[in-house]
C-alpha cells in the first residue's frame, strides 16, 4: 500500500510547528501504524534528516505511552484500539494520513508528536490511591467484594492514562480519566475511608492544572481505547456533590 | 578463588528468612531521614520498593525511562500472580510453591532464596487487596483463582487477562501516595548511563535526561537496579520497545558480576511473526493453555495445504489432528511449563507440521472449550485476548483457532546477588527480572509478578536497612567528587564517539543482525557449533557498530535515535557473555537447550554432577577475555530429580 503522510514536525516546546509531508509506499496491510512510522524513520535517517519523534513502548495496547491523532481521531480511525494497535489494513491505498500530536493546554509539546502528559500524574498524586504503606494489612479474603462490583471497578480500572479522552474533547477535559480511577476506588470498600477527600482533591488538581470542564459530548467515550464508560463521570459528580454537601472532613492531609 | 559469598542465613529452611528479620540491623527514624536510596526503574519491582523505602522514611530518588511509572512493561503481563494460600483447598503450601518453583527452574535456581520467594508470596496478595487491586472475585465475594503451567494446584490470582496492569498501578499508586508525602521524588524520561563506585561502594549514577540530553549526577548511599530484563538482545521479544539491559551491563563494567546471562525464557503462546517490518512480538497469556488445546495436523501433506492456504484448519477431522503435548505429557498436558511447550511447537515446525504461511506457528484450539463451556464463559475468562488477537491477526478466534508460536519472553539470568539481593559491588542491589536468583533456568508462569513485588515489597526494606545500618556515619554523597567526574567524562565521551562514526547502517539494522545472530545461533535449540561460529560473529558486529553506525540529530536534543544505539553497543556485550556461557555449559536444562545433551526420548538432559552451579561473569576490561566465577548449588531440603511432567 502507498500512503501520503501529513506529520506536524516541532523541534521543542517553544519552537514554531509545521507539517511536513512525506511519501511512503509498499506498505504491508499487515503492518501497525508504527511500524509503518519505522519504515519512514529508517528512510529519513539513511537520507541524513531527523527522525519522526513518537511515544510508544509495550506495542500491544496496555502502556498507553503511544498517542496520535491521526485523520482527527485520537489512536485514529479503528475503535477500542490504542495506536500501536492500528493496522494499515484499516486505510485505503492512496490515502494521505494528517498525523498530529495531543493537543491540549496541559500537555505541552516536547518534540513532533510527543507531548508532556505528567498533568495525569500529579491529578494521582493528589489521591488516586488508597493510603496503605507496605505491611500490616488483613487477609485478602477478610475484605469481601461482590462479583458485580469487583468487575465494575475493574472496568475502571482498566483506564490506560493515554490521554485519548483529553485529546478527544473541545475542552480539554480530564474528566473520563479522573472519574475512572474515582469510580475504581469508590465501588471498593478498600476505597471508602478517603472516598470524599479523594474526590475533592483530585478534582481541585484536575481544574488547576488547566483542564476544562465537562460539557457532556461524550467524545472521550467515543474515543478511548479502553471503552472506559461515561457512566464513570456521573458517578464521580455524585462523589462530588455528596462529598462538597455531606462531609465534614477537612482536605488537608 | 571463590570471591561469591551468598550470604545464606543458617538453620533450617523454613526459619531463615524469619532468623534473619530478628537479626538483622535496623535504623532508626531521625537517621532514615538522612539516608538517600537510588531506585533505577519504575516497573513492578522498582516501584514497590521505592514505595515501600519511601513510607519507611529514607529520602528516595526514583528513575523512570518514560513518562510515567505506569508504561513500565510489567503492565503487559496478562495471566496472573501466584501465592501459595490455598484458598481452593486443592493442597497448595508454601513447602509446595516452593518445590514446583525449584523444580519448573530445573533445579538452577537457590533454595533459600526461592523459599523466602514463597513465604511472602501470601502478604503479597494481601497488599495488593488493600491497595485496592481489583482482583477477580466469585460469588461468594472471596478471591478466585486459575490454574497455570507447571503446576496441579490453582494458585493464580488475576484481574482479567491484565493483572501485571492492575498490580503496577497498585504498586504506582503507593508510589504516588509517597511522592505527594515528599519522601520520594520522581525523574521522569532519565535513563541511566553509568553507575558511580567510591571506595568501592556504589554512590551513585549519571543519567542522561532524554527530553534535553543533559548528562546529570545523582549521589545516594545505595543504588538499586530494577531495569528489567534483556530480551530485546534478540531484537525480535515480547519485550516493549525501551526495555533494555543496559544498566545491568553498566553496573557489570562497574565491577557486578553477571549470573546465568544465557538463561533466557521462550514464551510458547506468542503471535507468530509476519514479516520484515516486524517490531515486536505480542504475548498471548498462558492462560489461554488452561482451555485451549494445541494441535497441528497429523499428516503432513495436511499441514502443507495449510501453508498454501488450499486447507483451513476447521476442515482437519478430529482423528487427523495431533494435539503432541496431550500425547507427548498425558500427566500435564497442554500445561507442561514454558521451556517445554515451546520446544515442542519448534520439534513440529521443524518437522514439516507447521502451520500458517511460513510454517513456524501451531493452532491453539478453543473449540472444545467452547462445546464445554459455552462462548460467553470463553469470553468472560479470554475476552480481552481475544479481542487483542483478532485486532492484529484480523481473524476470529472463537470461528478460528488461534496461531501461535514462540518468542523470547523473559530473562532468568541477571545481575548476581546474595540473599540480601545486593551484587558484588557493596551498597548495590538488583531487584525483579534484574536479578538472576529465583527462577534458576525456567520461570514458572505467574511467578515473575510475584517476584518483583516480594523484592519490592518485603525483601529490600528489610535486607537494605541492614546494609544502611552502617552507612549512618556517611554525611550526604557529595557528587562533586572526582569519581563522578570521570564518570560523566566517559559517558560524554562514549556519547560523542557514537554520534561522530557517521556509518553507513542504521541503529535498527544493526539490531536486526544482532537479533538474527543470537535466534539462529544462540536461541530456542543450542550447539557447540553454533555458538562457536556466533562468538565471532558477535565480535564482528561490535566492530561494526563503533565504525559504521549511522546516527541523526544531536546530543542536547530528545534523539530516540542516540538512545537506541547507546542501549545496542550494551547488548551486543551481554550476547558476547550470553553465547560463552551457553556454550560452557553443557548440558540442557530449563530453557537452556542444547542438541547435543538430551535423552534418547528427546528430553532436555541435565548434568547435575558437573553444571549444578550458577555460572558468574566477571568483566575484566575492554578486549579483556571475562572470567566466569562458579556458585555451587546445594540442595539440603529438596530431591533433586529429573523434571518430569508426563
Amino acid at each position: 500500500m502507498d500512503f501520503t503522510l501529513k506529520i506536524w514536525r516541532q523541534e521543542n516546546r517553544k519552537a514554531k510547528g509545521r507539517f511536513e509531508t512525506y511519501k511512503i509506499s509498499n506498505i504491508s496491510p499487515d503492518c501497525s501504524f508504527l511500524e509503518m512510522l519505522d519504515i519512514l524513520n529508517e528512510s529519513l535517517v539513511d537520507k541524513l534528516s531527523h527522525p519522526v519523534c513518537f511515544d510508544n513502548d509495550c506495542r500491544e495496547g496496555i502502556c498507553g505511552m503511544c498517542g496520535l491523532y491521526i485523520n482527527g481521531h485520537p489512536h485514529g480511525p479503528d475503535s477500542a484500539v490504542t495506536t500501536c494497535q492500528l493496522h494499515m489494513r484499516k486505510f485505503s491505498d492512496g490515502e494521505t494520513i494528517t498525523i498530529e500530536p495531543w493537543r491540549a493546554k496541559p500537555f505541552p509539546i516536547i518534540r513532533d508528536l510527543i507531548v508532556d502528559r505528567t498533568a495525569l500524574d500529579k491529578i494521582i498524586q493528589e489521591g488516586g490511591y488508597v493510603s496503605a504503606t507496605t505491611g500490616g494489612v488483613p487477609d485478602g479474603n477478610a475484605i469481601l467484594i461482590s462479583k458485580h462490583k469487583a468487575d465494575e471497578a475493574m472496568d475502571s480500572a482498566s483506564c490506560i492514562g493515554c490521554g485519548a479522552c483529553v485529546a478527544a474533547c473541545k475542552n480539554a477535559s480530564a474528566m473520563l480519566f479522573v472519574s475512572a480511577k474515582v469510580s475504581q476506588l469508590a465501588l471498593l470498600p478498600q476505597g471508602k475511608p478517603e472516598a470524599a477527600i479523594r474526590v475533592q482533591n483530585m478534582v481541585a488538581k484536575m481544574d488547576d492544572l488547566g483542564f476544562g470542564n465537562c460539557t457532556n459530548t461524550y467524545a472521550c467515550e467515543a474515543e478511548c481505547p479502553k471503552q472506559i464508560k461515561r457512566s464513570n463521570i456521573a458517578r464521580m459528580n455524585r462523589e462530588f456533590i455528596c462529598a462538597k454537601v455531606a462531609s465534614e472532613e477537612s482536605t488537608k492531609r | 578463588m571463590n570471591t561469591l559469598n551468598s550470604k545464606i542465613p543458617e538453620g533450617q529452611l523454613s526459619e531463615k528468612w524469619t532468623k534473619y528479620k530478628a537479626s538483622q540491623k535496623l535504623v532508626n527514624p531521625a537517621n532514615k531521614r538522612k539516608l538517600d536510596v537510588i531506585v533505577v526503574g519504575t516497573g513492578l519491582a522498582g516501584s514497590s520498593a521505592a514505595a515501600s523505602l519511601g513510607a519507611l522514611g529514607f529520602n528516595v530518588k526514583i528513575f523512570c525511562i518514560s513518562d510515567s511509572p505506569r508504561r513500565a512493561h510489567s503492565i503487559a503481563a496478562q495471566g496472573g500472580i501466584n501465592a501459595a494460600k490455598n484458598y481452593q483447598n486443592d493442597g497448595d503450601s508454601v513447602d509446595r510453591l516452593f518445590y514446583d518453583t525449584i523444580k519448573g527452574g530445573d533445579y538452577r535456581a537457590r533454595e533459600a532464596n526461592v523459599y523466602r520467594l514463597a513465604e511472602v508470596s501470601n502478604s503479597i496478595i494481601d497488599q495488593c487487596v488493600a491497595q485496592g487491586v481489583p482482583f477477580a472475585r466469585d460469588y461468594s465475594g472471596m478471591l478466585d483463582n486459575r490454574s497455570f503451567g507447571g503446576a496441579q494446584v490453582s494458585r493464580t490470582f488475576y484481574a482479567k487477562g491484565q493483572t501485571g496492569q492492575q498490580l503496577l498501578l497498585g504498586a504506582y499508586s503507593a508510589l504516588s501516595k509517597e511522592i505527594k508525602a515528599g519522601t520520594v521524588k520522581m525523574y521522569e524520561r532519565r535513563e541511566m548511563m553509568d553507575l558511580v563506585v567510591v571506595d568501592g561502594r556504589a554512590r551513585g549514577i549519571i543519567t542522561r535526561n532524554l527530553q534535553n540530553g543533559e548528562i546529570e549526577r545523582w549521589g545516594a548511599h545505595a543504588v538499586v537496579i530494577a531495569t528489567g530484563g534483556y530480551g530485546n538482545v534478540f531484537f525480535l521479544s515480547t519485550n516493549a520497545m525501551n526495555c533494555n539491559g543496559s544498566a545491568a551491563v553498566q553496573c557489570y563494567h562497574k565491577g557486578a558480576f553477571f549470573a546465568n546471562p544465557c538463561f533466557v525464557q521462550i514464551h510458547p503462546t506468542c503471535i507468530p511473526v509476519k514479516g520484515e517490518f516486524q517490531s515486536k512480538l505480542t504475548l498471548m497469556s498462558e492462560s489461554l493453555r488452561n482451555d485451549g488445546r494445541i494441535w497441528v495436523p497429523k499428516k503432513i501433506e495436511d499441514a502443507q495445504a495449510i501453508r498454501e492456504g488450499r486447507l483451513k484448519p476447521t476442515e482437519i477431522a478430529e482423528e487427523d489432528r495431533d494435539y503432541y503435548l496431550e500425547r507427548r505429557y498425558p500427566a500435564f498436558g497442554n500445561l507442561v511449563p514454558r521451556d517445554i511447550a515451546s520446544r515442542a511447537a519448534k520439534e513440529r515446525c521443524d518437522a514439516g507440521y507447521g502451520v500458517g504461511a511460513t510454517g513456524f506457528a501451531v493452532y491453539l484450539d478453543f473449540k472444545s472449550a467452547i462445546e464445554r463451556l459455552g462462548r460467553d464463559k470463553v469470553e468472560a475468562r479470554y475476552g480481552n485476548l481475544f479481542q487483542m488477537y483478532e485486532k492484529i491477526v484480523d481473524v476470529n478466534p472463537y470461528e478460528n483457532p488461534m496461531m501461535i508460536y514462540p518468542a523470547v519472553h523473559y530473562t532468568m539470568g541477571g545481575l548476581w546477588v546474595d540473599y540480601e539481593l545486593q551484587t558484588t559491588i557493596p551498597g548495590l542491589f538488583a531487584t525483579g527480572e534484574a536479578n538472576f536468583s529465583d527462577h534458576g533456568a525456567n520461570r514458572l508462569g505467574a511467578s515473575a509478578l510475584m517476584q518483583g513485588l516480594a523484592d519490592g515489597y518485603f525483601v529490600l526494606p528489610y535486607t537494605m536497612q541492614n546494609y544502611l545500618s552502617d552507612q549512618i556515619y556517611e554525611s550526604k554523597i557529595s557528587t562533586e567528587t572526582e569519581e563522578f567526574a570521570v564518570a560523566e567524562k566517559s559517558v560524554k565521551e562514549k556519547l560523542e564517539k557514537i554520534m561522530s562514526i557517521n556509518g553507513e547502517k542504521t541503529v535498527d539494522t544493526l539490531q536486526r543482525e544482532l537479533g538474527h545472530i543470537m535466534w539462529e545461533y544462540v536461541g530456542m535449540g543450542r550447539n557447540a557449533q553454533n555458538l562457536q561460529k556466533a562468538i565471532p560473529m558477535l565480535e564482528n558486529l561490535k566492530k561494526e557498530f563503533w565504525s559504521n553506525v549511522r546516527l541523526t540529530g544531536d546530543l542536547n536534543s530528545l534523539n530516540p535515535e542516540l538512545e537506541k544505539a547507546v542501549r545496542l553497543a550494551d547488548h551486543i556485550e551481554l550476547a558476547q557473555i550470553m553465547a560463552k556461557d551457553a556454550l560452557q555449559r553443557e548440558e540442557s536444562c530449563g530453557g537452556h537447550y542444547r542438541e547435543e545433551f538430551v535423552t534418547e526420548e528427546g528430553e532436555a538432559k541435565r548434568n547435575d554432577q558437573d553444571f549444578m552451579f550458577v555460572g558468574v561473569w566477571e568483566y575484566k576490561g575492554k578486549d579483556q577475555e571475562p572470567v566466569m566465577h562458579k556458585e555451587d548449588l546445594k540442595y539440603e531440603f529438596i530431591n533433586v530429580q529429573q523434571r518430569n511432567y508426563k
